[in-house]
């Protein structure tokens, strides 16, 4: 049984929390959202084409948490009027805060998202801004009052796993509020190593809407998460450079 | 008088934002607001307010929804 965690005094049974875009179609989303065993799972906030458009996405996912983001936003003041438009239209004050400074890499602008972080915790949103694996910034972003940190695996939508180990594995030990690693994560080692290094839980969404079998892959990752939260728990042998023999040395037969 | 809604140029006489909805649910039949929000010249207008915000010519209105997202 894995052990519960929360987010702003939430308590939390699945550590993956799963977005809900790119999957061939909504039937697959859903199904892939149950088959993952998420609580919370994120969506975006576009203009509606109020014109025929007849699927309705928070009604398919009656029942979860929704989080909604601000992909999208490059400023500050974009990513706040976007969480406040969230939070009326869908009446959940929870927003996953993303501001983008860079179209090519998605890297996060640190100075904007630290801004609209302390912006939004005034307004009394509970934020989870994505950001880059930096010890720094994490511990910047839990001093105004992120309710969790969301560094980086790698680049959003690139499948490259976790591309610094040892960085996340050091802000995972040090952040005072709850790590999620968002972002980068390709299938379900990524998301075990993720966990194993300390993660408080993992979001991911192209790994599972982009796979051949969405719903298998979403399996997948619901136990890869599970697998890599108990082995942190556990708690790993050391590595070294040598072999050791894991039989008696004595009693060899001949000897 | 000329507004703007989602970028859209849009010719109307509304004097209330609640009118600009009211004519949009008729056009496309949504039921309820709810899930929907809208903010007028960068500012967040609530539910509540629809009904005592003035829309002046030029304004540039926006209508949002949930949409999938990671």
């Amino acid at each position: 049984m894995l052990d519960n965690f929360s987010i702003a005094g939430v308590p939390l049974t699945s550590r993956l929390l799963l977005g809900t875009a790119g999957y061939p179609n909504q039937r697959l989303m859903c199904d892939a959202v149950r088959a993952s065993g998420c609580e919370i799972v994120t969506v975006s906030l576009r203009r509606a084409s109020l014109s025929g458009h007849g699927s309705d996405t928070l009604e398919l996912l009656s029942g979860y948490r929704i989080l909604p983001n601000t992909a999208g936003c490059e400023t500050a003041r974009d990513a706040i009027l976007t969480a406040e438009l969230a939070r009326e239209a869908l009446g959940t004050n929870w927003v996953k805060l993303e501001v983008i400074g860079d179209r090519e890499t998605l890297y996060p602008d640190v100075s904007e998202l630290l801004e609209a972080t302390r912006k939004l915790v005034d307004l009394g949103f509970v934020v989870l801004p994505y950001c880059s694996d930096d010890p720094v910034l994490c511990q910047r972003l839990a001093d105004v009052g992120a309710a969790a940190v969301m560094p980086m695996g790698s680049l959003i939508g690139s499948g490259m796993g976790v591309a610094n180990p040892a960085t996340l594995e050091l802000i995972c030990r040090r952040s005072p509020v709850p790590v999620i690693v968002d972002a980068g994560i390709g299938t379900a080692s990524d998301a075990v190593i993720a966990m194993e290094l300390g993660a408080s839980a993992v979001l991911l969404n192209t790994a599972v809407s982009r796979a051949d079998d969405p719903v298998a892959m979403a399996n997948a990752m619901r136990l890869a998460v599970e697998s890599g939260r108990l082995a942190h728990v556990a708690g790993r042998i050391p590595r070294r450079g040598r072999a050791e023999p894991s039989s008696p040395q004595l009693g060899l037969v001949g000897s | 008088m000329k507004i703007y809604v989602n970028g859209v140029e849009r010719e109307g006489a509304y004097t209330r934002l609640s009118e600009l909805w009211a004519e949009q649910s008729r056009e496309n039949e949504i039921a309820s607001p709810r899930g929907f929000a809208m903010a007028v010249n960068g500012e967040l207008v609530r539910r509540d307010q629809w009904d005592s915000t003035p829309v002046a010519a030029g304004d540039r209105i926006e209508i949002v929804r949930a949409f999938a997202g990671g």
